[in-house]
This record gives C-alpha cells, sequence and structure tokens, in this order.
C-alpha cells in the first residue's frame, strides 16, 4: 500500500458533474477503485472517517480482554486469548495501512484517537469483570463484527477490501472460542451458568448497538450504500445479526435478556426472523459522546501506551540514522 | 508526539518455494531490521510464507493511474498475439 507518496498531497479532485458521473459508473461496474485513483474528495473522506474508526477499534479492542490474559483459568485459554487479542492488535495494523494510502499519516490517526477526535466502537467502553465477558465478547463482539465485516470484503475500496478479506479469515476462531467458552460455563455449576448467563444479559443489547443507528437517523449511510463502501444498512446487519445468534444462545441453554424477542413468520421476505425490543439508543449515544463506564479509562490506557513508548521510538529512529550516516 | 514520521515500508512475501513473492502490506519501523521483525510478527501469524521482502515504500516507483491508458490499452487490439487468433486444421490436434 502505497501511502507515504500521497501524504500532504493535494487531494482535491474537481467534482464536475461529469466527473462525479464517471465515478459512479466505475462503482456500478464493480471496479475497484485504488490509492492514486481520482476520487471525490467525500469519498475519500468517508473512508479516512471510516478505516480509522475500525483501526482504532480493533487497538482499543485489545484492552477489554487483555485485561484478563494472566487471569485465564487454564492454559488451554490463555494461548487462545494470547493469539485474539495479538490477532486484533495485527487488524488495527492492516486496517491502519489501508487508511494510510489515502493519504492520511499514522501520526494523525494516533494524535486524533488519543485526543478523542477520532471515535471507536462504544462496545469497548464496556467493562469486563468476569471471565464470562471473555466468552460473551467472542461470541458477540466478534460475531456482530463478523457480520459487518464480511460485505466489507467486496467494498468498493481496493486496500479496505483486502484488508478485510484477511481480517475475515482471522475472525472466525475468535467467534468460535467464545462460544466455546460460553458452553462450557453453562455446562458447569450454577455459579458458572448464572456468569454466563450474567455475561450475556450484559452484552447483548450493547453487541446490537454495534450495527449503528437506526436506518432512520444514520447520517452516512445512503452515500456509502451509493459508492459501495457499504453493502447492506445498519437495521439490515442487526437483523441478520439477531436472527443468527438467538437460536445459537438456545442451543446452550442462555435466554436473551429481551422480553419482547419472538418468531416472526413474515420478516426477511417471508423466511422468518425475529422481532426484538427497543434499543436504547440514549445509552448509545451517551456513551458514544464519551460517557460510557470505560471511555476515559481505554484513552488513557491507549495515552499511556503511547507516551511510555516514545522513548523507544526515538531511540530507534536516531539509531537508524546513526547507522545510515556510519554508513556513508 | 515523535516529530519524525516512522518509515514506511512495504511487505512481500512467498508462501512457499516455487512462488512469486507477493504485496501483502506495509509496516512502520525505523530501520530494516526491525520492519523485518514487524512483518513477520503482523504478516506470518498462520503459516502465510517461507520468505519475506521488505522494500522501502519510498524507493517504489509506480505508473501513473493517469497514464494507464496509453499505457495499457495499445495491447487489448493485438490480438494476434494470441494463439487463438491463427488458423490452423483441427486434424493438426494439439499444438
Ligand atoms: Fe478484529
Ligand atoms: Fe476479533
Amino acid at each position: 500500500m502505497y501511502s507515504q507518496g500521497l501524504i500532504g498531497a493535494d487531494t482535491a479532485t474537481k467534482e464536475t458533474a461529469e466527473f462525479l458521473a464517471e465515478f459512479q459508473a466505475r462503482i456500478d461496474a464493480e471496479e475497484k477503485i485504488e490509492p492514486n485513483d481520482p476520487m471525490p474528495q467525500a469519498y475519500r473522506n468517508t473512508l479516512i472517517r471510516m478505516i480509522g474508526q475500525h483501526a482504532h477499534s480493533e487497538i482499543v479492542g485489545m484492552l477489554p480482554e487483555g485485561n484478563w490474559i494472566t487471569r485465564a483459568p487454564s492454559l488451554r485459554r490463555k494461548v487462545a486469548l494470547l493469539a485474539k487479542v495479538q490477532d486484533e492488535g495485527g487488524h488495527g495494523l492492516y486496517l491502519y495501512s489501508a487508511a494510510e494510502t489515502l493519504g492520511v499519516s499514522r501520526e494523525q490517526m494516533t494524535e486524533e484517537l488519543l485526543s478523542g477526535k477520532a471515535k471507536y466502537s462504544s462496545i469497548f467502553n464496556y467493562p469486563t469483570p468476569t471471565w464470562a465477558d471473555i466468552g460473551a465478547i467472542g461470541w458477540l463482539v466478534d460475531g456482530a463484527a463478523i457480520m459487518n465485516q464480511v460485505p466489507l470484503c467486496r467494498c468498493s475500496y481496493g486496500p479496505y477490501a483486502r484488508a478485510m478479506i484477511r481480517v475475515c479469515k482471522e475472525e472466525s476462531f475468535h467467534q468460535r472460542q467464545g462460544y466455546e467458552l460460553m458452553k462450557s460455563l453453562t455446562e458447569g455449576n450454577e455459579d458458572q451458568k448464572a456468569m454466563a448467563q450474567d455475561a450475556l444479559n450484559r452484552w447483548w443489547w450493547p453487541s446490537l448497538m454495534m450495527f449503528g443507528p437506526p436506518d432512520s437517523d444514520s447520517q452516512h449511510s445512503d452515500q456509502s450504500m451509493k459508492w459501495k463502501i457499504k453493502r447492506f444498512s445498519n437495521d439490515e446487519l442487526r437483523q441478520k445479526f439477531v436472527d443468527a445468534t438467538v437460536p445459537q444462545a438456545e442451543l446452550i441453554g442462555l435466554t436473551m435478556p429481551d422480553p419482547d424477542l419472538k418468531w416472526n413468520n413474515s420478516l426477511n421476505n417471508g423466511a422468518g426472523g425475529y422481532d426484538f425490543g427497543e434499543i436504547d439508543w440514549d445509552e448509545f449515544w451517551r456513551v458514544v459522546k464519551g460517557h460510557g463506564m470505560m471511555n476515559k479509562d481505554r484513552i488513557r490506557a491507549r495515552k499511556k501506551a503511547w507516551e511510555d513508548g516514545a522513548w523507544v521510538r526515538e531511540a530507534s529512529l536516531a539509531y537508524a540514522a546513526k547507522q545510515k550516516a556510519n554508513a556513508a | 508526539m515523535t516529530e519524525n514520521l516512522m518509515p514506511l515500508w512495504e511487505v512481500f512475501i512467498r508462501p512457499r518455494n516455487g512462488l512469486n513473492h507477493k504485496h501483502v502490506g506495509s509496516v512502520h519501523a525505523a530501520d530494516a531490521a526491525m520492519a523485518m521483525q514487524a512483518a513477520r510478527d503482523v504478516y506470518t501469524r498462520r503459516e502465510e510464507g517461507n520468505s519475506i521482502w521488505i522494500i522501502p515504500a519510498a524507493s517504489i516507483v509506480a505508473s501513473d493511474p493517469a497514464n494507464a491508458e496509453e499505457n495499457f490499452d495499445p495491447a487489448s487490439d493485438k490480438i494476434y498475439r494470441h494463439p487463438s487468433f491463427y488458423d490452423i486444421p483441427d486434424d493438426v490436434g494439439h499444438m
């Protein structure tokens, strides 16, 4: 991904109606857009915003689970969790690279995360007080992420689509290890079973919020769909996730914390699906705006990591410069 | 914030002997040794390859997409460069 060449470059495109129509024709023909291709400024900005948020989510997403690595109850669970958290770090890096091809620097993105200007998925602002939370995150949070990411493999922007293909290959184990963990808790004693149910109760609604605001008031959706950045709307993906996940809960004897949840034959064009209760969008916006339980902790942890690593970055750059000078 | 931007390196991986190295992505690192280490950690966690090339991104010379037409379109009407352009009797068999 040839990003360095673009940083600071003039990315303005003169967007005549003719230019926009030509661009839309390429999109409609399912042509991929590559880094140095002409593209509308708004297409570029949307992708920078979206891929940047996605990258930050992967990185911040390492924190709630990383919290449990030292306390995993067996070696089997510990290696799985270590591998998963390491994967999430990798996902963040693939995505930052993809965003950089659009002319934004890694340093700028990091700065925007630390200053609170850039957002990340609100789900990671919830705490992980019990071991069952690790199961619930893998099963539900990674499950919802997969639902979102699979269609992104066909995104019109080449570097994002390629990063997503890689990510999706790696995600499947994340969800399976979480579900297996939940299943083994439900097969344990009463306390363990209750712990699993409690985690589901706390994570179910925030997982549904991961798909973003309802289509009726989602500002960016329409244009993103037209440009084939997104292939499905927030509500469509949310419905798919509910339909896929409810039977998985039943299979291991857990109950969704939603009294309004019921099968409806007429959903999904007659194929059937689940009606579900009202999502608390006030809670969603509260968390997005920084008032979730863990927002401050998460940013504090990222700031500390960035600041504690500063001397390493500086020393390695100084060493590289010295080596270069010695060789000259 | 660190003053200097951390250099960017493009990463190429050969999945196994007999195949080409293929571009897989990029990493930031101060020097080649650290870039190699990062590339190994980021891009080969699941036996994706047995050999890595890293190249400073700034050293890559890319063709300009604005010239794509004049560079690549002339080949599309030279069908005589393909075997199917030539008529030979079916009886000849495979040639
Ligand atoms: Fe991930
Ligand atoms: Fe994941």
